[in-house]
């Protein structure tokens, strides 16, 4: 066995860009779970992220069913493109993914962003992207602590053990 | 899997020390495990910690949202109960398998 001293990550920091479903929740989880294993954790959501955070958007956030490869029929078969640009058909898959998350446990946005807070975790928004979308503190989530600049963001990264995810 | 003597009981744990099996879990084994994490139990705790044995006995998969919405401690009072293992520290003092979800 080696004798060498583990060094558990101390503490992680997260920057969310992109809004879509998975990707904000993607986010959401990692965070969660850094909560939930006792690292000390902070989000920062900046561009599309955004909408994961805002009152407004953040309950209905979609998952794209056009130039998205990935995207299956249930059944496995391949979703074709065509059918993916259809009026609602983008909204009914979104509510489709939402539907078996919370089948999991997986909570709405605004819950699991309560959820981490709980825990200690600390949720901020970008300055540039505010200002950029019009938006302000009021339009965020209440668990939102505070709107930083992104060189503010890196001055709370600080420490040894400390990673910074990009999702 | 080892033999561990817990609170005077012979018990089998897993290499992380969660017990092998949880029939074998007792009130005075979950103060032993609390010691080990820096938790002493209070009424509350137990409250949480047979909830979670009951869960596991009806085969639930347990996330902490689900113990957040038992009605027994908020999410945020879980924290406060078990400090930097809402789930992993109570599920190890419960005696129960390691949570194996990610939420």
């Amino acid at each position: 066995m080696s004798t060498q001293e583990k060094k558990p990550l101390e503490k992680v920091c997260m920057i969310c860009a992109k809004g879509s479903l998975e990707d904000v929740y993607a986010t959401l989880v990692m965070a969660n779970g850094a909560v939930m294993e006792g690292i000390e954790t902070k989000v920062f959501f900046t561009f599309f992220g955004l909408d994961g955070i805002t009152k407004k958007t953040m309950n209905q956030l979609h998952t794209a069913t056009t130039g998205n490869p990935a995207m299956r029929m249930p059944g496995g078969l391949p979703f074709p493109t065509v059918l993916g640009g259809l009026p609602g058909v983008e909204s009914a898959v979104s509510s489709m993914m939402r539907k078996q998350m919370e089948e999991l446990d997986m909570p709405p946005v605004d819950e699991f962003l309560e959820m981490i807070t709980a825990g200690g975790g600390e949720i901020y928004a970008c300055k540039l992207a505010i200002d950029m979308f019009k938006l302000t503190k009021d339009d965020l989530s209440d668990e939102v602590s505070d709107i930083l600049t992104i060189g503010q963001f890196y001055e709370l990264c600080d420490g040894d053990r400390t990673q910074i995810i990009f999702t | 899997m080892t033999e561990k003597t817990i609170a005077g009981i012979q018990v089998k744990v897993l290499e992380d020390g969660y017990l092998e099996d949880m029939s074998q879990w007792n009130e005075d084994i979950a103060k032993e495990i609390a010691k080990e994490v820096n938790i002493e139990l209070t009424d509350k705790h137990f409250e949480v910690l047979n909830f979670l044995r009951d869960k596991t006995k009806a085969s639930e998969t347990l996330t902490i949202r689900s113990v957040g919405k038992s009605g027994i401690v908020t999410i945020k009072e879980l924290y406060q109960l078990f400090p930097k293992g809402p789930l992993k520290f109570s599920s190890k003092i419960a005696g129960i398998p390691k949570p194996t979800s990610c939420v």
